[in-house]
């Protein structure tokens, strides 16, 4: 199952152009730019690791092309997004979002189901990959 | 391979010169620059193939961006840096480099204190310099023979890879004296290589020194005295052989101190008012006071 996320969530992935474009978009409103990846996949998975720190006064978008690049080397099979933060407001928010890599098989999720008190039954999903320890899930 | 026939018609490159207004960033480093033949013949020859470059696009056929790395070396005061500085901006209205600006760095700022600092340093530079131009003061600095645990040759490392594969995403201008660069470039051949243009700035004529004093006072509002001219051209020839001469700046000192004098002239004058023109005017006195007319 392909696990959409952030600003072109609906959209085919990017190609590394249009990364590159969507960089320089950022970086041109003044926007900081950061690379994160995880190899959890739940949807509410929210603690991304960071890949470095973000990337303050970068003019042009091969420089953070450069950081995306070496992420992939690394991990290849993690998910791995790109933020872009505007610090104009004088706190940190994000502006710009995606998902610039992912694993080659997503296996999907299973629906877990718990017997509450009564015949009450909580339902949750868990991705097959997690089966495996983290590191070694793709 | 592509069909070098495709294109039946002809280009005109005057055409092209004129809409890239490639004639605007020539005329300029003219005016602006005085001197430097060399430097100034290679500008003009990157300028006319980056032109022939982008008609040959136009036509059809393969046009592989050139390498731009650069050494500058030359004698202290000859105008590496400034030309620096210019080279930037003159890359990017030739269309070489897209956004034009000059990141200017030394050893401090490439090599680490400590083990595994040096790698990070040097990239988040470069990351910086991308789209730009990325100007290594006193390059040599980098390459410590003399210790062999010294970080630099990591920076060097890196450095050269970035070199070789983003080409055309920055530039990178070395800059030294020549000496001393050339000793580096023995010890680093993987540098040399990889660096197209070794630019050399030859020392500046006493005509040329004068012609830049001229630039520097217009430049900071000040004019010189008539009788104070030809105290300037002498001064000028009576420094260039004394010890520690740096060129265009032992010039640029000898103005500011020229300044200093006239300010204490002025102030010691204060009983009577003083108008616009004695406050822009060096007199002959102002630069007669130097110590290099007692020696």
């Amino acid at each position: 199952m392909r696990i959409t996320q952030g600003t072109f969530s609906f959209l085919p992935d990017l190609t590394d152009a249009e990364i590159a474009l969507q960089i320089e978009y950022a970086l041109k409103n003044g926007w900081a730019v950061a690379v994160e990846h995880t190899d959890e996949p739940h949807p509410r998975n929210v603690y991304w690791e960071m890949w470095g720190m973000p990337m303050f006064d970068l003019k042009d978008a091969a420089g953070a092309m450069m950081e995306v690049d070496a992420c992939r080397k690394v991990f290849p099979g993690h998910y791995i997004k790109v933020n872009a933060f505007d610090s104009t407001q004088g706190w940190e928010s994000t502006r710009l979002s995606f998902i610039v890599n992912r694993p080659a098989a997503e296996p999907g999720f299973r629906v877990v189901r718990q017997e509450g008190p009564g015949r009450a039954i909580r339902y949750t999903v868990e991705s097959y990959a997690v089966d495996r320890p983290e590191g070694s899930r793709y | 391979m592509t069909d070098l026939t495709a294109f039946p018609g002809t280009i005109d490159l005057a055409a092209l010169f004129r809409e890239t207004k490639i004639h605007e960033v020539l005329d300029e480093l003219e005016r602006e620059l005085v001197g430097l033949a060399p430097v100034k013949a290679r500008i003009r020859d990157i300028a006319a193939l980056l032109l022939v470059d982008r008609g040959r696009r136009l036509v059809g056929l393969p046009a592989e961006p050139p390498s731009l790395h650069m050494c500058f070396t030359g004698n202290p005061g000859t105008g590496k840096t400034t030309v620096a500085l210019r080279m930037a901006e003159i890359l990017h209205r030739l269309g070489y480099v897209r956004k034009g600006h000059l990141v200017a760095v030394t050893r401090d700022d490439l090599v680490g204190q400590y083990i595994g600092h040096t790698a990070p340093k040097t990239r988040e530079v470069l990351k910086k310099a991308m789209g730009g131009v990325l100007f290594i003061d006193e390059a040599y600095y980098l390459y410590r023979p003399e210790n062999e645990r010294d970080y630099g040759q990591e920076a060097i490392e890196i450095l050269l890879q970035v070199m070789e594969n983003q080409r055309d995403d920055l530039v990178v201008i070395l800059a030294g004296y020549k000496d001393r660069m050339n000793t580096f470039f023995q010890s680093n051949p993987g540098m040399a290589s990889r660096i197209a243009h070794h630019i050399d700035f030859p020392d500046y004529s006493a005509d040329e020194l004068y012609a830049i004093a001229q630039l520097m006072l217009a430049k900071m509002g000040y004019r010189l005295a008539p009788d104070a001219e030809a105290v300037l051209r002498e001064y000028i020839t009576l420094r260039i052989p004394q010890p520690h001469f740096a060129n265009a700046r032992s010039i640029r000192n000898a103005l500011d101190r020229a300044r200093l004098r006239q300010a204490s002239r002025l102030f010691a004058g204060m009983d009577r008012p003083v108008g616009r023109d004695d406050l822009s005017t060096i007199a002959a006195a102002d630069i007669r006071q130097s110590r290099v007319f007692n020696s």
